[in-house]
């Protein structure tokens, strides 16, 4: 028996909303889970702070807990000025985080792993980072891509670099979240295959299959914590760069 | 005279404990002043760097990629908009290459500088 380990990324169209221009617009897998990403996340943020209890209860600590969590994230990389900007990074941290565990579950789909949604979110981030740094500090921004103390002559090369290095964030930043989802679901959908096709192949076989369950148990261990910390990276990166834009030239 | 010399012994081992008792304590407090200042460190810049060096070894090598990518993407750009076919690229890639190996470093914390890593931030006119 084959398995195809590709086959869990696949975009099936669940219903067709419209045609523009020979370009057919599709409610897809893709889509819904991001409408139970978001949802999920919504009811149990608002579920838990409906109490309003002084002592949090078990789903009230969970909500205090990562927006604590969020905030000192914030708090350490942007300054204090960058909490303005909190509500965009939380957003940012809960979807990511969302979809990377509710990726993790069998049947369900990573949405993640599709280079177009994280390329997306760090085109977001981009955007907000370029478009705050130009109007909160006008032409200063582009101090940023003139460092300070570097000699006249070679200023030039070094200047077309940093501009090279910047532009070459949001590849990276969005690369890295799919690019470790993709890799993950991989391996542990090839590590799962191999055990259907030792047990499939006699009494052998199911002796050695116990081999690539172990590793498979291990792997998903090893994805919970991924999938964290990818969220995570994704966060703090944003904050990063969100710091740029609020203090260029610093 | 046996006595005597009884005593000189002990006082000489009462003289080594002390010696080595002191330095002890030194030990103790400057391994005290090296935990604390270990444990003031930024606990959130700990755990993105430390928890998983898996994480940091793919961070680093996407960000070569990525400023790879980038200048060649806009070589090419350039080539097709003022038709200088190859030399855009050329230059471009290699500017683009340097960019990278820029963005390794920062994000290892070897140079100060837009920092992508939280240790080095704010460093940059350093």
């Amino acid at each position: 028996m084959q398995v195809d380990p590709i086959h869990q990324f696949q975009i099936n169209n669940l219903i067709p909303l419209a045609t523009m221009g020979g370009h057919q617009f599709n409610f897809t897998n893709s889509a819904l889970m991001m409408f139970i990403i978001v949802g999920l996340i919504s009811t149990l943020l608002i579920g838990a702070t409906m109490p309003r209890a002084v002592v949090p209860g078990r789903l009230q600590a969970i909500a205090e807990i990562s927006y604590e969590f969020v905030a000192n994230t914030v708090k350490s990389s942007a300054g204090t000025e960058g909490m303005k900007f909190f509500p965009f990074v939380f957003t940012l941290f809960m979807f990511v985080l969302f979809a990377n565990l509710i990726g993790l579950i069998p049947y369900s789909f990573t949405v993640t792993s599709q280079l177009i949604v994280t390329a997306s979110l760090a085109l977001l981030v981009f955007v907000i980072v370029v478009g705050y740094g130009f109007w909160r500090n006008g032409l200063h921004f582009l101090n940023l891509f003139v460092p300070k103390g570097v000699p006249k002559a070679i200023l030039p090369a070094i200047v077309i670099i940093e501009v090279l290095s910047f532009l070459s964030r949001p590849v990276s930043h969005s690369v890295r979240l799919f690019a470790n989802m993709l890799a993950g679901h991989i391996t542990l959908q090839v590590f799962a295959g191999f055990i259907i096709m030792l047990a499939g192949a006699g009494i052998l076989g199911v002796f050695g299959a116990v081999l690539p369950f172990i590793m498979v148990v291990l792997l998903t261990a090893l994805e919970l914590l991924v999938a964290f910390l990818q969220a995570y990276v994704f966060a703090i990166l944003t904050c990063i760069y969100l710091n740029d834009a609020i203090h260029p030239g610093h | 005279m046996s006595d005597a010399r009884e005593n000189g012994d002990r006082d000489k081992q009462q003289t080594n404990e002390a010696a080595l008792s002191a330095r002890l304590q030194r030990l103790n407090e400057s391994l005290g002043h090296a935990r604390t200042g270990r444990s003031s460190d930024d606990p959130g810049a700990d755990r993105a760097t430390n928890a998983a060096g898996y994480a940091k070894g793919f961070r680093l090598s996407s960000e070569l990629v990525a400023g790879v990518v980038v200048g060649a993407g806009l070589g090419w750009l350039i080539d097709r908009l003022l038709g200088i076919s190859p030399w855009g690229l050329i230059i471009f890639l290699l500017l683009g290459f340097a960019a990278g190996v820029l963005n390794v470093m920062r994000t290892a914390g070897v140079v100060a500088g837009t920092a992508l890593d939280d240790s080095t931030r704010g460093n940059r006119n350093q």
